[in-house]
């Protein structure tokens, strides 16, 4: 399991170029299903035949993309402008290594030595507009036989095994949710299920109500890697999930209200299988369940999440516990629905 | 009909969002003349359908351009009769000070927009723009023949006809994104004279200012199998970045990026290079400001593709583009259109 | 009208959680409608059968109400919370909460903050009065919402109280089914859930009935008050027919025909241009192929505070105006 979550994590698949992650979860599920159908925006939806009668359709929802950057210019000397692609926190980028395009051309984002700054430029946050890559070219000939317009860019991040259980990498949001999805299709069940694994999540949920207007799912649970606040100088009530206390239940945020009747069908489940949960504090942000519980006539969604650490950076970080309890909880839940 | 009369003609014609009938109907006339059918929905969208070819399973193609325009709505009346006033869509208000405007009420009224005269300001105000809840339209009426002709909701447009100016290039009003309309009227003339498989549907789309809400319902309407929306882009002026803009003179923009389809996109790109016409790059980070925002997501996601034409002054009276850059993505759109052949769904795949 | 309107205000149903709003206006409509269901969002849809002759016609009323989420329990017992729908910083501030099982709080914030506006929603707190962490849970729990706690008062023939936005508007709804007796149209009456958090009710219950025209009650805001924002609405000037807000352009065709079911019976009304905010129609009119859409609304101040007011007799002439506009043809 953490071969592939380490094959998933370093995929290139930021919104709108999710090839690369599509490919490795096409291959590892297309032994594990009935059907798999790519709709026109680019989403893989897994169809896996229940075994029981009466079926219902359940929808596993994870989304494949990740932030990442797209090329929006090349400059005079060879250097690289770009745009990030969802949202990302520009502080987090400076001195950072990145990979362009297809071929995976390596670049940094670097900035003037500190010798040469004055000291009051070192209180102000660098903005996009004036950041750039370098991919060690010195014109820009030379850097359009390399690189395109339009290409995206990911952060370069090894996944790193490290501390006490815990897994340091980029694209955990929502990399673990793929993961889960594709354990789950391991298993039997009664009812059909529909594993959804979806584009542009970090761009405006754009591919999951695409894929739910498809699936007309009768229950849809979405798998998502959250944020976590746990850390150094935060007031307890302002962490959103804690790390190591198992998979998140979300109440509401910015993009849904969870059904209560399967929330409390997951805490039932969790509570029966000896599986720990939490129940998620913060209610800003939203995920693919905004789009899905709103499809059509309405669909009764849930959201189980995987606590990351600076999400949205190229160093997340999570507990390997929270995301085996993520599966099992998922797992136990669909087998359980009546 | 040559596109730059057409453009005169509609620019001319009140479409304030969500008031789009009588440029709808005007639309709707023109395309008559080159569709085998149109019809106009309840909100005023306009569909004009053009089939071409044998083919058993050709694609069905949906082109939209946006017809409405930003504009001005009562909002209050003063007891001196003056009118206090909202926008519809996004106005820089720096633009609206002493604009001829016309006010829609039991008959189309000619206005300026004013405000407090300059040497009744205080010092210090001037380095300040004038807020829009400080200016009113004046109507040059007495009060009470205001309240008789006008009413809240009544619908305002800025009075600015279309100019020529040197070297194909023309200013005015609400080009964006008549010019667009215009484009689908080049693709047109062109399918005429060429030999191509596809059901396509012209549809000139309503509220795209508002939030991209004719392209919505049009989209679900026709359930295309691919979608091509035509916009406007920003073409390049002193103040704004060589990044963020686009030369006027070097052909349409298309645009890459999530919202749009990449293999599709590749494929308008690769046949405008076959022809050798002319196109610039847009690179979209997120989903776009047009109706391929919405066409692309639309029931079971339509795969899409943008054209743009570069325009400067974008949302003025003073909208400045070059009608060659309309008649290259004509041309562009059309060849694409007339390049489906058997088999083109092999293009919509990932 | 005005026993209604207590009874609607004095329920509990923030966002999410509209059952109980939901089984009273349920109690009140049933033995008035030809059919009546719950769906999977939690609307409340109830149908009036026309003569056959008409259109399909959808109202909707939002049943639910902004709240306070509780997100955390500290060791005191004092509980931290997010917003469910617009709740403001300032109309929060030393307001009475209620939860569903009528425990009730005070809503403050940390004392150490100087200026008013650094208050942000994440420094407030309930305090329900508990000693412990222990106590408070015993009554509360994470996930929790609270709502303004606000009886219903009367001053000057106007009525202030809590959940106006928009039982005033399901007040309304109910009247006029009650009302409703010769008609041509089908008639939908939706009181729909989570307008607050994004008008998500209305806009699955308008794909599965798939109406011909919409039309959305709600509240609206008045601009007659001391140094308002300029709006031509006032309180007792009669029902306001929507031309727009930030969700919706009303169809031309839908105002004006309101407009001429109001002066034909000389029920007084007012036209609404709103710069801000939106309401049902916004979800209601993109739906599928597109539905012409409009709406009526109830004049009201101190929207989204525990205390709105509006006027009684909009109230009456709102549903004079509805009646008016269902029992006639529609035509657009």
């Amino acid at each position: 399991m953490v071969e592939l979550l380490k094959k998933l994590t370093e995929a290139s698949g930021v919104s709108g170029n999710e090839d690369e992650v599509r490919d490795i979860i096409r291959e590892e599920i297309t032994p594990l299903v009935d059907k798999i159908y790519i709709d026109g925006i680019g989403n893989l939806i897994a169809y896996k035949k229940g075994k029981g009668e009466d079926v219902k359709k359940i929808m596993l929802c994870a989304h494949m993309d990740e932030v990442g950057f797209i090329i929006t210019s090349i400059s005079d000397n060879g250097m690289l402008k770009f745009k990030p692609v969802g949202g990302i926190d520009p502080r987090v980028l400076i001195s950072k290594r990145v990979y362009i395009g297809k071929d995976k051309i390596p670049g940094v984002l670097g900035i003037k030595a500190i010798h040469l700054q004055e000291p009051s430029e070192r209180k102000n946050a660098v903005k996009v507009e004036q950041m750039y890559i370098d991919i060690g070219v010195s014109s820009k000939e030379e850097a359009e036989k390399l690189v395109n317009l339009g290409d995206y860019a990911i952060f370069a991040s090894d996944m790193v095994e490290f501390g006490d259980n815990k897994i340091k990498a980029k694209a955990l949001d929502d990399r673990v949710g793929c993961l889960t999805l594709i354990e789950a299709l391991k298993e039997e069940y009664d009812h059909d299920l529909y594993a959804c694994f979806t584009v542009q999540e970090e761009v405006g949920l754009r591919g999951a109500g695409v894929a739910a207007y498809h699936v007309e799912p009768d229950i849809a649970v979405v798998v998502e890697g959250t944020t976590c606040s746990d850390v150094s100088g935060v007031d307890e009530h302002m962490y959103s999930t804690i790390m190591g206390s198992g998979p998140a239940i979300t109440i509401m945020d910015g993009s849904s209200i969870s059904n209560k009747a399967l929330i409390e069908k997951l805490k039932a489940t969790g509570d029966a299988k000896g599986i720990p949960y939490q129940i998620k504090k913060g209610t800003t942000g939203g995920n693919d369940a905004g789009k899905i519980h709103i499809s059509r006539e309405g669909v009764a969604t849930c959201v189980v999440s995987v606590p990351c650490r600076y999400i949205h950076s190229p160093s997340s970080v999570m507990d390997m516990d929270d995301l085996k309890n993520t599966i099992e909880l998922v797992k136990e839940f669909v087998k359980g629905c009546e | 009909m040559e596109s730059k009369d057409f453009l005169a003609r509609l620019i001319d014609i009140p479409g304030v969002s969500g008031y789009e009938m009588e440029v709808a109907h005007e639309v709707s006339n023109v395309f008559k003349e080159y569709c085998d059918d149109v019809r106009i929905d309840d909100f005023y969208n306009v569909y004009g359908r053009k089939t071409g070819g044998d083919l058993e399973d050709r694609p069905k193609i949906m082109l939209a351009a946006h017809i409405d325009e930003i504009g001005l709505m009562v909002k209050d009346i003063d007891e001196k009769g003056f009118i206090k006033f909202t926008t519809i869509g996004g106005v820089d208000q720096r633009i609206l000070l002493s604009q001829e405007v016309i006010v829609y009420g039991k008959e189309p009224l000619f206005g300026v927009i004013g405000a407090k005269p300059p040497h009744l300001q205080q010092p210090g105000e001037r380095g300040q723009s004038v807020k829009i809840e400080d200016m009113t339209i004046d109507l040059g009426l007495s009060a009470e023949e205001v309240k008789e002709l006008v009413k809240v909701g009544d619908i305002i447009t800025f009075k600015s006809p279309l100019v020529s100016m040197k070297n194909g290039f023309v200013n005015g009003k609400s080009i964006d994104d008549r010019a667009g309309v215009a484009v689908m009227l080049e693709a047109m003339k062109e399918l005429n004279r060429l030999h191509f498989n596809a059901d396509v549907y012209f549809v000139a789309t309503v509220q795209e200012e508002v939030g991209v809400r004719g392209g919505t319902i049009s989209t679900y309407s026709v359930n295309p199998d691919i979608g091509i929306a035509i916009d406007v882009t920003h073409g390049d002026t002193p103040d704004s970045s060589k990044e963020d803009t686009h030369a006027m003179n070097k052909g349409p923009s298309i645009a890459i990026g999530p919202n749009l389809h990449p293999k599709l996109t590749k494929r308008l790109m690769d046949i405008a290079k076959e022809y050798g016409l002319e196109y610039q790059i847009e690179v979209a980070p997120g989903p776009t400001g047009t109706d391929a925002r919405v066409m692309q997501i639309v029931r079971e996601g339509i795969p899409t593709v943008l054209v743009e034409i570069p325009l400067r002054y974008m949302h003025t009276t003073v909208e400045t583009l070059n009608m060659d850059n309309v008649k290259k993505a004509g041309r562009i759109i059309a060849l694409f259109i007339a390049s489906m052949e058997e088999g083109w769904q092999k293009w919509l795949s990932y | 009208m005005r026993e209604l309107l207590a009874k609607l205000t004095g329920t509990y149903g923030p966002s999410g959680n509209e059952e109980e709003i939901s089984k009273v206006i349920e109690d009140e409509i049933r033995d008035y409608v030809d059919e009546i269901k719950t769906d999977v969002m939690g609307n409340l849809i109830a149908f009036k059968k026309g003569n056959g002759q008409g259109k399909r016609v959808m109202l909707s009323a939002h049943m639910d109400q902004i709240g306070l989420m509780v997100t955390h329990i500290d060791d005191n017992g004092f509980l931290r919370f997010s917003n469910v729908g617009g709740i403001s910083v300032l109309n929060t501030i030393n307001s009475k909460v209620i939860f569903k099982n009528g425990t009730i709080g005070n809503v403050s914030y940390e004392s150490e903050i100087d200026n008013i506006k650094d208050i942000k929603l994440n420094r407030m707190y309930i305090d329900i009065g508990a000693k412990s962490s222990e106590e408070a849970s015993n009554k509360v729990s994470i996930g929790d919402v609270a709502v303004y706690y606000s009886p219903l008062s009367d001053s000057n023939g106007r009525y202030i109280g809590g959940a106006m936005d928009d039982r005033a508007g399901c007040a309304l709804l109910i009247q006029t089914i009650k009302e409703l007796e010769d008609c041509k149209n089908d008639v939908y009456f939706v009181f729909s859930v989570q307008e607050e958090v994004g008008l998500r009710g209305a806009k699955t219950s308008a794909y599965s009935i798939n109406p011909d025209v919409g039309i959305a009650v709600d509240v609206t805001s008045t601009g007659d008050t001391p140094k308002a924002r300029t709006m031509a609405v006032k309180l007792g000037a009669g029902p306001a027919i929507k031309v727009k807000d930030g969700s919706v352009i009303c169809h031309p065709k839908v105002k004006g025909l309101m407009i001429d079911r109001a002066e034909e019976l000389g029920i007084p009304y007012q036209l609404e241009v709103l710069e801000w905010g939106g309401t049902d129609a916004g979800a209601i009119h993109l739906t599928r192929e597109g539905v012409p859409s409009g709406a009526v609304s109830v004049p009201c101040r101190y929207i989204h505070s525990a205390n709105e007011m509006v006027d009684g007799a909009d109230l009456e002439n709102g549903v004079k105006l509805l009646v008016a506009i269902l029992e006639q043809e529609i035509e657009l």
